[in-house]
C-alpha cells in the first residue's frame, strides 16, 4: 500500500525501532559474508539476487515485526543445525538434535504436525467462541512455519552435503514445492490476520494447508519422495529462484482466497455467520488475496516464459503447465473484471473464488499427475 | 427518445468493448486452452489414427484438435480478445485521460452529498484560514488539489493515485502488444507462406539435397523455428521445421559444425549436462565463431538463436555377432554395422531384414530387491517404525528398494519378416547380475506399446554365451537325442542291478522327452502330457520330466566336454542353478520370434546433438508487452485513485466527500481519517496538529 499513502522516506527511518536496525544489520551483514565467502560459486544473476534480496527481506522485517522475529528465529536454528552437521550427514541419524529436531525432514515433520495442531486449535477458538484458542492457533502457526523454513534451509544446506554438484536451493520437485506452498499460505494469511485484526478466518485458511500437510506426508512415505535429486539441466538456472517462488505466492494466496470464499458463502447462508467477521471484510480479504496473487502470478507467468525462452527455445510453447498457468491467470482476470461490473452479488465472486481452487490445484498438481509435458520434475 | 436507439455498429461497439464481454471472453479463452492440454499436441499423425481409430481421426483433424493452438477457431478467438481489449482502450482511453487531468472543480454541492463517504462539520476558522490548512494537510497526505470559489463557498478539489488509470492503459495495451508480437511468432506467417509461395510439405523419404525448392525456405524467411541435427564431426545449414503431418527445410544463412558433443550424469544416472561444440560459419562473409551451446546457455547470431534442444545417437558403428537359433546350428556370423542401417542376415534358406534403430552406452538400472513387507503384528510395527526412521533425519537419504548400477552398453533392433512385419529387440552387451547369477538379457517386443518380454540366457563358468549355445545347438538336434538318453539312462542306474529293459525305457522315455523338448520346449512337453496323461496325474508327471530334462542337459554338456576333448565336470550348485536356467531359457528361446540372436561384440559410439535455431520477430514486441503488463497489473491494483473533496461555506459548514473508483475498505479508512484529520484541523484550528 506504499503508494496509496506515500510517507517521506525520512518519517519511515524515524520510527524504526532498535531491533529493526539490529535486523537490518544482521541480515546485510549475513548476505554480505554469504556474498564474500561463497560469490565465487554464483553467477553474476544469484549474486544479484542475493544483494536484491537484502532490501526486500529488510523491507518485510521492518514492516512486520513478526516475520522479522521468525527470520531470527529460523537463522538461528538453521544456523544452529547446519554447524551441528560438521559436514557429515551421517551425523543426521546420529545427533540427537539433528535426528530428532533440526535435520531437514525432522524440522518439516515438526512443520506438519504443529499445522494440524495450529488447524485444530483455529476450530476451536471459532466453535467455542474461545479467544484463547485461537490465539494459541496463531502462535502455533508460527512456530509451524517456524520448523517450515529451518526444515528447507537445513535441507539446502543438506543437498551440498551430498555433492556439491547436486546442491541446489530446495524448490525444484513437487516435495520441495509443496513444503514451500504450506509456508507461503500461512504467511499471507499471518500478514491478513494482522492487518484485518482477525483470528476467525484460520479456521478455513488453516484447511487447505492442512491438506496440503497431508499430500506431502503421503508423498513422503509412499513415495519417498523427500529424496534429495540432482537438478536436471534445465532446470540449472537462476530463474528457477524466482520464478518458483512468486508462482507459488500466487498459488498460495489464490487458495487463501478461495478458503475465505468458503467462510463467506457459509456465512452468508447464516452458518457460522455469528462467529466469523462480516461478508465486507470477507469480500474484501478475498479481492486483497486474489490482487496480490494475480499480480505475482503475473509476474511468475512472465518469468516462466523468459526462462523457457532459455531452456527450450522458445518463450511460449503451449506446454501443458504453461497453458494451465496461462488459464489460471485468464479465471483471476475475469475474476477482477467480474468484481467491476455492476450489479453482480458478491455470492459470484465467493463461487468463483472457489472454483478457481479447483483450477489453480490442476495447475499445480494435475498437469503433473495426468499430463506429460515438459514440466518434467515431480511427476507422481 | 432519439438517444435511445443506437446503430447496430454503435450497439456491438459497446458490447465488444464492455467489461461483461471481456469476462466472458477471458472465459472462454481460458476453456479453449484446456483442450490442448487434453489432447497431445502435435504428434505424428499416425499415432492420432491408432489413438482414436479410422472415424474420429478426421473428425478431429478437421477441428485441429492436433494443433489447437495454432487451429483457426483458436486464433479467432484470441482476435476477439485484442479486437475487444483495443476497443475496449479506444473507449475508456479518452475519459480516463480527461480524469487523470480534471480535479472536478466543477463539483456540485448536490452531487457532493450523493457521495457515499460524506462528512459534514463546522469550523469558526476564518475561510482563509481553514482553506489553507486544508490545502497543507491535503499536500502532506500526496493529494493533489485546487480551489475554485462557488457561489456561497469554495471548493478544495483534490486527488491522488491517477496512475491507477495509467495502469488501466498500460496492462490493457500490453496485453494487445503481447497478443500481435506473439501471433508474428506462431506459425501463421508460415501458413501464409505456404499458401502465397505455394509450399509444400515433405516427409523427409530423400536426403536433404533430393528435396526440392518447393520444400525449402530461404535463409530471408523471417520467423521459424526448426531443429538442426547435428551428428559429430558433420555441417550442416538446415533446419527442419515441423509441420502438420510432414516438414519444411529452413535454409540457414550459417552452416553450423558439430565438434563435440558432451553427456555428463550425476551418479543416479540422472544427465548432468548437454553441452555443444560449434563452429558456426557465416556463409557470406565466411567468418568463423566457436562457441559451446548448453541448455540454458543459448546462443544468437544475427537474430537467430541457437538452442541445445536435444541428443540423438549420431550412427555409432557396431561390430555384431549372429548367433544362429536354427535347430541344430551353432553359426556365428560377423557383421559390422551403424545406428540408423539396416543389413541383411543370411538365416538357413531365408533372408531377415534387421534394422538397427538405437544404441545407449549405458544404462542405469534399479537392481534393488523389492522391499519384503512385514509380516504378523510385529512386522507390521517394525515397517511402521521403519518408515518412520526413513522419514526422519536428512533429505539425503534414498528410499528402500532403491540401488541404481550401471548395466553397462545396450542396442537395439528391429527384425522384419517377409510379411512386413516386425519384431523389436533390446540387447544387453554384458551379462547382468540377478539372484547372484549373472545373464545375458535380451528383450523382445511385438508392438511399441507393450514392454519388453526378456529371455535371460545364463553367462557360462567363464561369463560368455559359448556354452548355452552348443548346448541349445545339442539339445535341438534330433540325431543327437538317443545318445544324450542311452547316456542319461545309465548314468541314472548306475551301481543298481536293474534289468536293461527298464534301462532302455527310461532311456526312450527321455528320449521322446528331448524331442517334445527341441521342438517349443516346455509348451510341447505340457501338450503332450495335456494329452496324454488323465488329469489327476499329470502334476506328477510334469515334476518326473524335469529332472529327466536336467539330467539329459547335463549328460549334453558333458558330451560337448568329451567332443572338446576337455574333461568332464563334477556337478555343483553353481553348476546345477546354470543347468536349470540353461534348460529354462532353451525353452523360453522357442519363443523368441527371431532364428538369430544378436550379440553386441564392440561399439564405437557416435553422438549427434540437435540444436534448434528460432528466429522470432515478435519477441521483443512481447517482451515489451510484460514488461507494461507487470506495471499495469502494480497500478491498478496498489495505486486506488481517491478524490477528495473539501467544500467550505461562507456560513461555517463544511462538506467533505471522497470518492474512488474501487471499492475497498482501504478506502472507508482512509475517508474515516481524513475526516478526523481535518475535522480536528477545523476546530481546534489554534493547536496546529
Ligand atoms: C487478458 C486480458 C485482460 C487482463 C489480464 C486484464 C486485467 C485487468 C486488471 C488486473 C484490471 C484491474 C482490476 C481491479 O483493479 O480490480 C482490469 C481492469 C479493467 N479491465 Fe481488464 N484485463 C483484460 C482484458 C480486458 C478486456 C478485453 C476489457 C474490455 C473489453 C477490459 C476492460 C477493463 C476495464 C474497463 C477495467 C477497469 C479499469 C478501471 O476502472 O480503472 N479488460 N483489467
Amino acid at each position: 500500500m506504499e503508494l496509496a499513502h506515500p510517507k517521506a522516506p525520512t518519517s519511515l527511518l524515524k520510527r524504526r525501532s532498535p531491533l529493526d536496525w539490529l535486523a537490518a544489520l544482521l541480515l546485510s551483514g549475513g548476505a554480505l559474508f554469504a556474498l564474500n565467502r561463497y560469490g565465487a560459486f554464483m553467477d553474476g544473476y544469484e549474486q544479484a539476487i542475493l544483494l536484491a534480496a537484502i532490501p526486500t527481506f529488510i523491507a518485510l522485517a521492518w514492516a512486520w515485526p513478526g516475520l522479522r522475529n521468525l527470520l531470527a528465529g529460523t537463522a538461528l536454528l538453521a544456523l544452529g543445525g547446519i554447524s551441528l552437521y560438521h559436514a557429515d550427514l551421517a551425523r543426521a541419524e546420529q545427533v540427537f538434535f539433528l535426528k530428532y529436531f533440526l535435520s531437514s525432514q525432522t524440522a518439516i515433520g515438526w512443520m506438519c504436525f504443529l499445522f494440524f495442531l495450529a488447524t485444530a486449535s483455529y476450530w476451536l477458538g471459532l466453535l467455542a467462541k474461545s479467544e484463547f484458542a485461537e490465539k494459541t492457533g496463531t502462535a502455533l502457526t508460527w512456530a509451524a512455519v517456524l520448523m517450515g523454513v529451518t526444515g528447507m534451509l537445513v535441507r539446502w544446506y543438506e543437498s551440498y552435503l551430498i555433492g556439491t554438484d547436486i546442491g541446489h536451493i530446495p524448490i525444484s520437485n513437487l516435495y520441495e514445492v509443496f513444503v514451500l506452498f504450506s509456508l507461503i499460505t500461512a504467511l499471507l494469511y499471518l500478514h491478513y490476520e494482522r492487518r484485518y485484526a482477525t483470528r476467525k478466518l484460520g479456521a478455513f485458511v488453516l484447511i487447505v494447508i492442512s491438506a496440503a500437510v497431508g499430500f506431502t506426508l503421503w508423498y513422503t512415505f509412499s513415495r519417498g519422495a523427500h529424496e534429495i535429486q540432482p537438478l536436471v539441466p534445465a532446470l540449472q538456472s537462476y530463474w528457477m529462484k524466482i520464478h518458483v517462488p512468486a508462482n507459488f505466492i500466487g498459488y498460495g494466496a489464490f487458495s487463501l482466497s478461495a478458503m475465505i470464499g468458503v467462510a463467506w458463502l457459509l456465512a452468508e447462508r447464516g452458518i457460522l455467520a455469528s462467529r466469523l467477521p462480516t461478508l465486507a471484510v470477507m469480500e474484501d480479504v478475498m479481492y486483497k488475496a486474489i490482487a496480490i496473487g494475480f499480480a505475482f502470478f503475473t509476474v511468475a507467468t512472465i518469468l516462466g516464459a523468459l526462462w523457457a525462452a532459455e531452456a527450450w527455445g522458445t518463450y511460449w510453447q503451449w506446454d501443458p503447465k504453461e497453458t494451465w498457468a496461462l488459464i489460471v491467470w485468464l479465471n483471476y482476470a475475469a475474476w477482477l473484471h467480474l468484481r467491476l461490473t455492476k450489479g453482480l452479488r458478491g455470492s459470484v465472486l465467493a463461487w468463483w473464488a472457489v472454483v478457481g481452487l479447483l483450477v489453480t490445484t490442476f495447475a499445480f498438481l494435475g498437469v503433473n499427475m495426468f499430463l506429460s509435458g515438459l514440466h518434467s520434475y515431480g511427476e507422481l | 427518445m432519439p438517444r435511445t436507439l443506437r446503430s447496430p455498429g454503435r450497439q456491438l461497439y459497446e458490447l465488444m468493448s464492455s467489461m461483461r464481454f471481456a469476462v466472458s471472453l477471458l472465459t472462454v479463452l481460458a476453456i479453449a486452452s484446456i483442450i490442448g492440454t487434453v489432447v497431445k499436441q502435435n504428434e505424428p499423425y499416425n499415432n492420432y489414427l491408432n489413438q482414436f481409430g479410422q472415424f474420429w481421426f478426421p473428425v478431429f483433424e478437421w477441428l485441429g484438435l492436433y494443433s489447437v493452438y495454432h487451429a483457426s477457431w483458436f486464433l479467432t478467438i484470441l482476435t476477439f480478445l485484442v479486437a475487444s481489449t483495443s476497443l475496449c482502450i479506444i473507449r475508456q482511453a479518452p475519459g480516463m485521460v480527461r480524469e487523470m487531468k480534471s480535479f472536478r472543480t466543477g463539483a456540485r454541492e448536490a452531487s457532493l452529498r450523493q457521495f457515499a463517504h460524506k462528512h459534514i462539520t463546522q469550523t469558526l476558522l476564518s475561510r482563509n484560514e481553514a482553506q489553507q490548512k486544508v490545502a497543507e494537510y491535503l499536500a502532506a497526505q500526496g493529494y493533489k488539489s485546487r480551489t475554485k470559489d462557488q457561489a456561497g463557498g469554495v471548493l478544495i478539489a483534490a486527488k491522488a493515485g491517477s496512475w491507477n488509470r495509467m495502469g488501466y492503459l498500460l496492462a490493457h495495451s500490453a496485453i494487445v502488444l503481447i497478443c500481435v508480437g506473439g501471433l508474428l511468432d506462431g506459425d501463421l506467417p508460415l501458413k501464409l507462406e505456404m499458401v502465397l509461395g505455394s509450399k509444400k510439405v515433405t516427409d523427409l523419404d530423400k536426403p536433404f539435397g533430393e528435396i526440392g525448392a518447393e520444400s525449402r525456405l530461404g535463409p530471408e524467411h523471417w520467423s521459424y523455428r526448426g531443429n538442426v541435427f547435428l551428428p559429430e564431426g558433420k555441417r550442416s545449414n538446415i533446419a527442419v521445421l515441423n509441420v502438420k503431418d510432414g516438414a519444411l527445410l529452413q535454409e540457414l544463412p550459417f552452416s553450423i559444425t558439430l565438434k563435440k558433443f558432451h553427456i555428463e550424469h550425476y551418479s543416479t544416472g540422472m544427465p548432468k549436462r548437454f553441452a555443444s561444440d560449434i563452429v558456426l560459419t557465416d556463409l557470406k562473409t565466411g567468418a568463423e565463431i566457436e562457441h559451446t551451446i548448453e541448455v540454458n546457455k543459448p546462443f544468437e547470431y544475427h537474430g537467430i538463436s541457437l538452442y541445445q534442444a536435444s541428443f540423438e545417437d549420431g550412427g555409432s558403428k557396431l561390430k555384431l555377432k549372429a548367433h544362429s537359433l536354427l535347430p541344430g546350428s551353432t553359426r556365428v556370423t560377423d557383421a559390422a554395422t551403424e545406428v540408423g542401417d539396416s543389413l541383411q542376415l543370411k538365416q538357413g534358406n531365408n533372408a531377415l531384414h534387421v534394422e538397427i534403430t538405437g544404441f545407449r552406452p549405458f544404462n542405469v538400472e534399479n537392481m534393488a530387491a523389492a522391499p519384503t513387507p512385514g509380516t504378523g503384528d510385529q512386522g507390521k510395527l517394525a515397517m511402521l517404525n521403519h518408515s518412520i526412521d526413513q522419514a526422519l533425519g536428512s533429505g539425503a537419504k534414498s528410499p528402500d528398494g532403491k540401488d541404481l548400477r550401471n548395466v553397462g552398453p545396450s542396442f537395439s533392433y528391429k527384425i522384419r519378416d517377409e510379411a512386413g512385419q516386425a519384431r523389436e529387440y533390446n540387447n544387453y552387451m554384458a551379462p547382468i547380475q540377478q539372484d547372484g547369477r549373472s545373464f545375458y538379457m535380451t528383450g523382445m517386443r511385438e508392438t511399441p506399446a507393450d514392454g519388453f518380454r526378456y529371455l535371460r540366457i545364463p553367462a557360462d563358468e567363464d561369463g560368455k554365451l559359448d556354452t548355452w549355445f552348443a548346448l541349445r545347438a545339442l539339445l535341438t538336434t534330433r540325431s543327437e537325442h538317443a545318445l544324450i538318453a542311452r547316456r542319461f539312462a545309465a548314468k541314472a542306474m548306475s551301481g543298481r542291478n536293474v534289468a536293461d529293459t527298464v534301462r532302455t525305457r527310461l532311456a526312450d522315455a527321455a528320449e521322446r522327452t528331448l524331442q517334445l523338448y527341441s521342438e517349443r520346449g516346455f509348451e510341447s512337453l505340457g501338450q503332450f502330457i495335456n494329452d496324454s496323461v488323465p488329469e489327476n496325474e499329470r502334476g506328477n508327471a510334469a515334476d518326473a520330466l524335469v529332472p529327466v530334462l536336467q539330467g539329459c542337459a547335463w549328460e549334453a554338456w558333458q558330451l560337448l566336454r568329451e567332443r572338446q576333448q576337455l574333461k568332464p565336470l563334477a556337478m555343483n550348485p553353481t553348476r546345477a542353478d546354470y543347468l536349470r536356467d540353461a534348460v529354462n531359457s532353451i525353452s523360453d528361446s522357442f519363443h523368441y520370434g527371431a532364428p538369430v540372436y544378436l550379440e553386441l561384440d564392440q561399439f564405437d559410439e557416435v553422438k549427434a546433438s540437435v540444436i534448434q535455431a528460432t528466429r522470432s520477430p515478435g519477441k521483443f514486441g512481447v517482451y515489451l508487452g510484460c514488461a507494461l503488463l507487470v506495471a499495469g497489473v502494480f497500478f491498478m491494483l496498489y495505486v486506488r485513485e481517491r478524490r477528495l473533496f473539501v467544500l467550505l461555506k461562507d456560513s461555517g459548514e463544511v462538506l467533505l466527500a471522497l470518492s474512488s473508483n474501487r471499492k475497498t475498505l482501504d478506502t472507508d479508512h482512509e475517508f474515516t481519517r481524513h475526516q478526523d484529520a481535518i475535522e480536528s484541523l477545523l476546530n481546534h484550528g489554534t493547536r496546529t496538529p
